[in-house]
């Protein structure tokens, strides 16, 4: 064993990283948790309020926690909905897409367009284009007798933002799912022809396992994207009809800056904000458990 | 079990061949003899995994027809082809057992589950992989793996021929012979076609009955590994197999004589007047061309180098280079020396292929 020098020097390399993250993370956190501690009555004044709003906000029976309920129950149904299609999806697009030639580099930056495409944007577009009476989709839709209204039919309005959703990050898994399916070397599908494996078990058996690491990546960040959703929402649907499409963020926002409410507001992003980290770590650490199992 | 026969095979993977350059794999006529060991041994680029994939149906061949015994298997698919192939990398499903790994292609027969049982452990006892038939086949060696590969190849029991492609690559040194035992040994129990392709000679020779040396597409001698070192058909088999390769110095010959750099060199048998404007080469190995204190061509030493069981001599004649060996009763060497050609051994080729001479 070699006893490890000490280098003072080496703060030097450390600091200044430890400056950045004070700055972009962790003052801002706690600027949060100072108001989540706190409330106002207006005019820059601030008491102590100790844990009242986090208790409010878990209470179902108060009028904030019935509220936060019902946005939590609906940002989870849109994450689920938006992976349940977005991951099959994805890995169906990838199994398609031509693996050489000059159809290649056409194909993964046409699939990957949507992405280029910002927040507001995206928006904006799927607004004009749900219209139900200039816009192409919503025009179609209500020309064949559907009773297709973003704004007055909660069944419109979500199947809307989750089609958003689907279009603009679909791409994301595909581009996951191609990079790991490429890796896969053809001696796989070799033997697999070799061992008379028809098509559905050389998907099972090989692509799967072998895409398992991207997909574990390519669910997390979806997840964190669509339990964060914000943009689409408050742009097409406006939240509603009535309460909707009123996902955490959207309500958020509405208690921050509608109603100045900045207790309750700071209270319900620490919620939602630990509520994204804890699913995302035991979503990460039962996959690489089981991942790690198989090897015994 | 089969023979196979390559009836004038070739295969160029840009499509329509316009030269000689084009293909990947020139026209190859060949049998593979039904319980033979055969050895593809080549430089790289050379062609023989081409070879190989179009026995195995992984690649369709661009001329030719492909016989497994007397029927037609060119444009059949691989997995009605019988054939068994290990991979240069060891290909193992890894969610699954060992077990699971040895049953899959039977699996995929929908063969009734009993008999893929008794198949698995019969295939598992000959491969020693018994013991680990219920471990996950991602955790276990290479070597182990290799074996699962092979197994999974050998539980088919209509297997026609068992194809290899590189399969020690990946393997560390010192389980390479326990592995290629293995495969020796499971050779003579089934009594199968084996083809073994690679890149590295002791390997070839020690596995095969039969060599294939391939270079450039085209197979430039099939033989035994004697015949291979003994009578190479081709320049590039006596330079390719030995260590080191074939001596090899442009000459002019005359009957049984034949003259470098003015030394004359007696040969073994003698030779008619070969066309002029041919490149007449005389080709002798290491072994047979030995230093000597007796008659012998005038050579300058550049070097000795002693390899412990023997010692080779380094040297020049004329401007040209030749290695020779040295003989236990040598000790001391000078600049100067001189060196005996055994004229049995003493080979001439024209434009590289040996020109067969009549009996002096």
């Amino acid at each position: 064993m070699t006893s490890k020098p000490i280098n003072n020097y080496a703060w030097l390399f450390v600091l200044p990283v430890l400056a950045f993250v004070m700055f972009s993370s962790i003052i801002p956190v706690m600027t949060v948790v100072n108001y989540s501690v706190q409330d106002t009555l207006g005019a820059n004044s601030f008491f102590w309020n100790g844990d009242a709003a986090f208790r409010a906000l878990l209470d179902p029976t108060t009028e904030i926690g019935a509220r936060f309920n019902d946005a939590l129950f609906r940002t989870l149904a849109f994450s689920l909905a938006s992976l349940l299609i977005e991951v099959p999806l994805g890995i169906a697009v990838a199994l398609c897409l031509p693996k050489k030639g000059w159809a290649v580099g056409i194909s993964l930056v046409l699939v990957a367009l949507p992405m280029l495409i910002p927040w507001n944007v995206v928006g904006t577009i799927w607004q004009i284009f749900t219209r139900a009476d200039i816009g192409l989709f919503g025009a179609a839709l209500t020309g064949i007798g559907l009773p297709y209204n973003v704004t007055q039919n909660t069944i419109s309005a979500w199947t809307t933002i989750v089609v958003i959703d689907v279009w603009h990050w679909t791409p994301l898994v595909v581009l996951l799912s191609y990079a790991g399916l490429r890796a896969i070397p053809d001696a796989y599908y070799q033997a697999a022809r070799i061992d008379g494996a028809s098509r559905w078990a050389t998907f099972t058996n090989i692509e799967l396992p072998k895409l398992q690491k991207v997909l574990v990546i390519a669910v997390l960040l979806r997840f964190m994207q669509t339990f964060m959703i914000y943009t689409e929402p408050f742009v097409v649907t406006g939240g509603g009809p009535g309460s909707a499409t009123t996902f955490l963020s959207i309500d958020l926002v509405k208690i921050a800056l509608g109603q100045v409410d900045l207790g309750n507001a700071a209270a319900m992003s620490m919620v939602y904000y630990l509520i994204t980290l804890t699913v995302c770590w035991v979503f990460y650490t039962i996959m690489t458990q089981i991942e790690r199992r198989r090897d015994v | 079990m089969a023979r196979i026969t390559l009836d004038g095979i070739a295969h160029a993977y840009a499509g329509k061949p316009r030269s000689d350059k084009d293909y990947a794999l020139k026209p190859l006529r060949h049998v593979w003899e039904q319980g033979q060991a055969y050895a593809l041994l080549g430089p790289s680029g050379c062609g023989k995994t081409t070879l190989l994939n179009i026995i195995s149906g992984l690649v369709i061949p661009s001329e030719g027809r492909l016989l497994f015994d007397e029927k037609d298997v060119t444009h059949l698919p691989t997995e009605q082809r019988n054939i068994a192939q290990v991979f240069q990398f060891p290909v193992i499903y890894d969610t699954m057992t060992v077990a699971q790994n040895l049953a899959f292609p039977l699996k995929n027969r929908r063969l009734a589950q009993p008999l893929i049982d008794s198949r698995v452990a019969e295939i598992a006892e000959m491969l020693g992989l018994t013991a680990d038939l219920n471990r996950r086949a991602r955790g276990l060696t290479a070597d182990a793996k290799q074996k699962i590969s092979l197994g999974r190849g050998l539980v088919r029991a209509d297997v026609s021929a068992v194809l290899f492609d590189e399969p020690l690559t990946v393997i560390d040194p010192a389980l390479k012979w326990e592995l290629r035992s293995k495969l020796k040994a499971v050779h003579r129990a089934l009594n199968l076609l084996m083809i073994y392709v690679t890149h590295d000679q002791i390997e070839a020779l020690t596995f095969a009955d039969k060599v294939v040396v391939m270079n450039d597409g085209r197979a430039v001698q099939i033989g035994t590994p004697a015949e291979l070192f003994e009578r190479p058909e081709h320049t590039f088999v006596g330079y390719f197999i030995g260590s080191p390769g074939m001596n090899l110095l442009p000459a002019q010959v005359n009957g049984s004589r034949a003259f470098v750099e003015g030394s004359e060199i007696q040969l073994g048998a003698s030779y008619p007047v070969l066309p002029s404007g041919q490149r007449i080469q005389i080709g002798v190995r290491p072994d047979y061309a030995t230093l000597t204190s007796g008659p012998g061509v005038a050579v300058r030493v550049r070097r000795i180098a002693d390899l412990g069981r023997k010692r080779l001599a380094y040297l020049s004649l004329g401007q040209h280079q030749l290695v020779a060996s040295v003989p236990p009763d040598i000790t001391s060497i000078g600049d100067e020396a001189r060196v005996a050609f055994d004229p049995k051994h003493t080979l001439v080729y024209a434009d590289d292929v040996r020109v067969p001479g009549a009996a002096a």
